[in-house]
């Protein structure tokens, strides 16, 4: 699979409703440290069809942004069932990437 | 066996492999996160000869790839431990590497403040970062601590974005340049709140205000929905104290030529003592490094 964009019109459908566990990669295209980040979510999205990633730029989803109260990106939210499970900010390695699962 | 082990893949640790490679050495460069160091949070840099802008992101792109096409292996592991000799051990968490030259380009890190919480709080209004984390505090209220350039520069930055931006500084003046502060002085909503310092984050999930004591004991509370801590850097040489000597503030003690007072090991970047701590004197600073390496290589061949 591929890492999906999402925005607020679909994000309910992707993220919330997903039966796989979602992990929510909040970024922007001016953050070094976001783009750092995506190889590595392209990566597990290519190799873990049980796991469902996503891209939100922070930039026209400021809602989003808001509503999940992230204020520092790179921000990954895991979400299980459409409840947050865990999140990590800054820029990580793949082990703990996948430990967030 | 490597010729060369360059610890930390920034800027300075990149080029050291780049002028390595073209001398023909073997070359590893262990990193603990990802190539690039601190400049990838710098979205444009405009200071470097030749590109009048370029994002640290792809700066630290270019030159990574740049390194690699010359053949300098890279993995991405952290040091942890130096052990001294003819023959130098890194040990990293993963396994260990042997060279017969250390380069040390481990750059810094961003000290903190030491309050309760704070680590709890990044990312849920604690930065350390207004370039990266500012755009999410447009019209609230948010505080800056520190007295240097980097907490004056990124004052002015907030002081754009943001409805009030207060400055925290345990001295009455500040070390930072002072046309910076007299920008500063010049806003309507930048308010200074000096001779004082940071005791205590309050936070319900999310920061909503600071308490912050002044020099005779008083304690007042901001109410701040962001708190940007710039007071300075720690460079990251803590794991190779026994082998390089540091100044009191942990720097690397070695002169413009970059070796240390262990044979074969140099040190390349912030984490060495240095007056200038920019782009350009860290890239020189690999090149240099990487020299005087090649140059401790062919005199132990003799």
């Amino acid at each position: 699979m591929k890492v999906i964009d999402v925005t607020k019109e679909n994000f309910a459908a992707e993220v919330l409703g997903s039966d796989k566990p979602v992990i929510a990669d909040f970024n922007a295209d001016w953050c070094g440290p976001c783009r750092m980040m995506r190889p590595t979510l392209d990566a597990i999205a290519a190799e873990r069809d049980d796991v469902k990633i996503v891209s939100i730029n922070i930039d026209d989803e400021d809602e989003l942004a808001e509503e999940y109260d992230v204020s520092s990106i790179p921000c990954l939210v895991v979400f299980k069932g459409g409840a947050e499970v865990n999140r990590s900010i800054g820029l990580i390695p793949k082990d703990k990437v996948l430990a967030l699962l | 066996m490597y010729d060369i082990i360059i610890i930390g893949a920034g800027p300075a640790g990149m080029t050291a492999a780049i002028y390595a490679r073209r001398a023909n050495k073997s070359v590893l460069v262990l990193e603990a996160k990802s190539y690039g160091g601190q400049i990838i949070n710098t979205p444009d840099i405009e200071n470097y000869p030749v590109a009048a802008h370029i994002s640290g992101f792809d700066f630290a792109t270019r030159v990574y790839e740049q390194a690699q096409a010359l053949g300098a292996e890279f993995k991405f592991e952290k040091a942890v431990d130096l052990k001294e000799g003819k023959v130098k051990t890194v040990v990293t968490q993963q396994g260990s590497y042997e060279a017969r030259a250390v380069i040390i380009a481990t750059g810094s890190e961003n000290r903190k403040l030491g309050v309760e919480d704070e680590d709890k709080l990044v990312g849920r209004g604690v930065s350390y970062c207004a370039t990266c984390d500012g755009a999410f505090f447009r019209k609230k209220k948010v505080a800056v601590v520190g007295g240097g350039n980097t907490a004056l520069e990124d004052a002015l930055y907030l002081a754009d974005l943001a409805e009030k931006v207060y400055v925290i500084h345990r001295r009455d003046e500040f070390r930072g340049d002072e046309s910076t502060a007299a920008q500063l002085r010049e806003r309507e909503n930048v308010e200074f709140v000096l001779n004082s310092r940071v005791t205590k984050l309050i936070a319900d999930k999310k920061l909503t205000a600071v308490e912050v004591t002044d020099n005779s004991g008083a304690v007042t509370e901001l109410p701040v929905n962001g708190l940007f801590v710039a007071v300075g850097r720690i460079p990251e040489n803590q794991n190779f104290a026994s082998v390089i000597k540091l100044d009191s503030a942990g720097y690397a003690e070695a002169a413009e030529n970059c070796r240390t007072a262990a044979p074969g090991v140099f040190v390349a970047g912030d984490n060495r003592v240095k007056e200038v701590r920019q782009l350009v004197t860290a890239t020189a600073d690999g090149a240099v490094a990487a020299t005087e390496a090649i140059k401790y290589l062919s005199a132990a061949d003799q």
